[in-house]
């Protein structure tokens, strides 16, 4: 994988970010519409960018690993994930980012696939131009972002199931059996569900009930 | 079925629906209306003594009207809890008590015309939805005249009559005539797959139970004839080809065509007029009996549920689950997990894997003992606070708690809240930091947006659950939109604050748009009306400035409306070529002296 690395040596580093922008290809789906490699370098002209790089899939194993080394190496503080939907690997990038020692709130991600190179497939100038936008906003916003911590709460170890068809007392059973507590609620008199009215049921051919 | 009955670990509520949830993750509170059955559950030993005396008669609902029951009856043999009900209704009197012929009968005291409907509070940590689907009502398909004639049955009216413990005891007999009929016909795809009346889905399961059905007719009666009207059939599960294949092997003949009259025969038989597009003849076919094979429809508990939990539909009225692929049983409603037909039409082995998937991820959820909260929640600056009580007033989850009299600031309850950002938007005095998504992270992103060529750009606002979902959709569906639409994600289009579109528009946007999930369907509850109000709040004082209101655009998109993205974005941008360099130097000049 080709791949463009642009490191900045900034000397007076203590005080600002030291941000990783990652325009992860995602083999053609992105880099097929968005020229990754563009986006990257013009990535690593932002203020406070330490690391720009574009990588075949972030979210791989090895894509992870690099991304975690160069967090090392740099000294990067906070890192931008332009891939998919934050709504698909937001938590991924979240756990690579506390395995490597950065309170997971501190990433951000560009939404380059499902909201840029799927849908300007046949616009790639374009698309490019909103990709590097996109990453400018993300890298803008994650400058400011703060590190956040997980509260625990106590939880009630009881669940209730809606329902008592074949897929509400399939549910409650698993659920009783692994020894929690139940409350199944119907709304008829009595369990079943269309499941009780049917006849023979296939492959088994058995009484449904 | 009994093993729910005996389980000590559960507690089953039957004649009893949620009527209220209140909570979050990990500690719902759960209120249910238990109705009165009127016989003491565990006292009852399903003798039958009571309904020899009950002289009310009425249709046997189970058996879908082709029995019939008493007042008190049990619904079948099988039925869990195994005690007798009461159907109030349709008693003749219980307060005052006018026939009481049951209470006599029953030596053990069971029935009791003093129990009233009860509301239970159950506290939990996690929520299975299974409300299952109500079928399709075929009376609105004219053309196959179900309201019309007799002997055109249903598929689940058909089930009723083949089962050894309904009405006829498992012998196939004809509703006019009572007479085993020589001939039956099947029609499929009756409520689904079409564009005008039903679904437009398949709903899964009705090839499949027609096949079945000829199986077990070829079973009881080798020489009967049966014909199957059909679009095409689909066995595509396991063993599901094999069943299809014995089916035609043992002499079903399957005819591609959906009938386009049903009319009926001086005895009483029906003549079938279909399009056999297999051949390409119009046909006629003489039958005795006539079943349809009825689609799977939304049950009609789903919008309320829905309502009382925030969930997500999708177009067709099933729930949506958080990802099609990944999170298929999960809402997006942390806590909450979807199992059978309430999610969209399933078979009972699809049910059941996903009943017991729900189950491991309820469990994978609990087993703790414990949950982490999200820490995007907001955040009180005390000093700036002047305790308006504005930000109480708008939380979705009562999660604010401000003393306007004493001038205490607020106080955020953090494992309440779950974080849509309304009182941040709110707060006429800035006082509420909303974490991950404070004005400053927000505002620079609008300001690198707009910092280069501003007037090529549509701005664009979308909260996470409903509209940038389905923005992910429509990008999952390759729909095709202007690419000069730049996003920023909120939690909740609550969230949007007044001072984002102003900075917008003093920055040179053209045109904004918010969007958010539809009124009714918003993650938090109904934070999404106070985005309504100050979208309007803010249009008013647009036409008072000299803007033209029509530049802030506010559109509801839900999760499953990749289309209407789409579309809207094209709408986006025919308003933005409207906008000229003139308007928007203008909209700056105003804004800077405002």
């Amino acid at each position: 994988m080709e791949q463009n690395v642009v490191v900045k040596t900034d000397e007076n580093l203590e005080e600002t970010a030291r941000i990783g922008v990652y325009v992860c290809h995602c083999g053609l789906n992105i880099a097929q519409t968005v020229d990754c490699p563009r986006v990257a370098e013009t990535a690593s002209l932002l203020d406070d960018v330490t690391i720009s790089k574009d990588i075949g899939y972030a979210c791989s194993e090895p894509g992870q690993q690099q991304i975690k080394d160069d967090i090392l190496e740099h000294g990067l503080d906070r890192v931008v994930v332009a891939s998919c939907s934050p709504r698909l690997h937001e938590p991924t990038f979240r756990q690579m980012l506390q395995s490597a020692g950065i309170n997971p709130y501190l990433l951000e991600m560009a939404n380059l696939r499902e909201q840029c190179s799927w849908v300007h497939m046949n616009e790639p100038d374009a698309a490019t131009n909103k990709a590097e936008d996109l990453v400018k906003m993300a890298v803008s916003r994650i400058r400011l972002l703060q590190p956040l911590k997980e509260d625990t709460i106590p939880l009630t170890k009881r669940t209730l199931v809606i329902g008592g068809g074949v897929a509400g007392i399939q549910a409650a059973l698993d659920l009783a059996d692994n020894g929690y507590d139940v409350v199944l609620v119907e709304k008829r008199p009595t369990i079943g569900g269309v499941m009780a009215q049917l006849d023979k049921t296939f492959p088994t051919m058995d009484c449904s009930i | 079925m009994t093993d729910v009955g005996r389980h000590p670990k559960i507690t089953l509520h039957t004649l009893s629906e949620v009527v209220d949830v209140k909570g979050y993750v990990g500690n719902f509170h759960v209120n249910i209306l238990k109705r009165a059955r009127y016989v003491d559950e565990k006292e009852c030993t399903a003798c039958g003594d009571c309904v020899k005396v009950c002289p009310v008669v009425r249709p046997d609902e189970f058996d879908l009207g082709l029995s019939s029951r008493r007042a008190i009856f049990s619904p079948f043999p099988q039925a869990v809890p195994s005690a007798y009900v009461i159907n109030v209704n349709e008693c003749l009197g219980h307060n005052p008590v006018v026939c009481a012929k049951c209470v006599e009968a029953c030596d053990k005291d069971c029935i009791d015309f003093h129990m009233s409907d009860k509301e239970i509070v159950e506290d939990v940590g996690s929520i299975v939805v299974a409300t299952g689907l109500d079928v399709y009502d075929p009376t609105e398909l004219d053309e196959y005249a179900y309201a019309r004639f007799e002997n055109v049955l249903t598929s689940l009216e058909f089930e009723r009559l083949i089962n050894a413990g309904g009405p006829t005891k498992g012998k196939v007999l004809r509703p006019t005539d009572l007479k085993r009929p020589r001939s039956v016909g099947f029609v499929q795809c009756v409520g689904s797959r079409s564009a005008k009346k039903g679904g437009s889905y398949c709903s899964n399961v009705c090839c499949m139970n027609t096949i079945k059905s000829t199986l077990m007719l070829k079973e009881h009666y080798p020489d009967i004839d049966i014909k199957v009207f059909y679009i095409d059939i689909r066995a595509f599960g396991k063993g599901f080809e094999d069943l299809y294949m014995r089916s035609r092997r043992s002499g079903v003949h399957y005819l591609r065509g959906l009938p386009g009259t049903v009319e009926e025969e001086p005895d009483r038989g029906l003549k079938v007029s279909i399009e056999n597009t297999a051949t390409g003849k119009l046909e006629t076919h003489h039958l005795d009996m006539l079943v349809l094979a009825l689609g799977i429809k939304p049950a009609a508990s789903t919008q309320r549920l829905q309502e009382m939990l925030g969930l997500q539909l999708t177009p067709d009225g099933f729930f949506l689950e958080a990802h099609p692929k990944l999170l298929p049983v999960d809402a997006a409603t942390r806590g909450v997990f979807y199992a059978g037909c309430a999610e969209g039409p399933k078979d009972i082995k699809e049910s059941v894997t996903q009943a017991s998937a729900a189950a491991a991820r309820a469990i994978r959820l609990m087993h703790k003992g414990e949950i982490t909260t999200e820490p995007i929640t907001s955040m009180v600056v005390e000093e700036h606070c002047k305790s308006c009580g504005k930000c109480a007033e708008v939380c979705p989850y009562n999660a604010i708690k401000v003393d306007v009299k004493r001038k205490t600031p607020a106080v955020v309850n953090t494992a309440a809240c779950a974080g849509c950002g309304t009182c941040a938007a709110e707060c006429p005095f800035g006082a509420i930091i909303m974490n991950h998504f404070t004005d400053e992270q927000i505002l620079n992103q609008v300001h690198a947006l707009l910092e280069e060529k501003p007037k090529e750009k549509i701005l664009a606002f979308a909260c996470n659950w409903c509209s940038y979902a389905g923005a992910d959709y429509a990008g999952v569906s390759r729909l095709q939109y202007p690419p000069n639409v730049r996003m920023i994600r909120t939690m909740c289009s609550g969230r949007v604050d007044e001072k984002f579109i102003w900075d917008g528009f003093l920055k040179g946007a053209p045109v904004i748009l918010v969007s958010g999930c539809h009124i009714g369907d918003c993650h938090y509850i109904d934070a999404n009306h106070w985005t309504e109000k100050r979208i309007k709040k803010i249009h008013k004082k647009m036409s008072k400035l000299g803007i033209r209101p029509e530049r802030l655009q506010l559109e509801w998109i839900s999760a499953a409306e990749g289309v209407r993205f789409a579309d809207v974005m094209q709408q986006m941008e025919v308003l933005r070529e409207g906008v000229t360099s003139e308007e928007i130097a203008e909209t700056i000049e105003i804004l800077k002296k405002d």
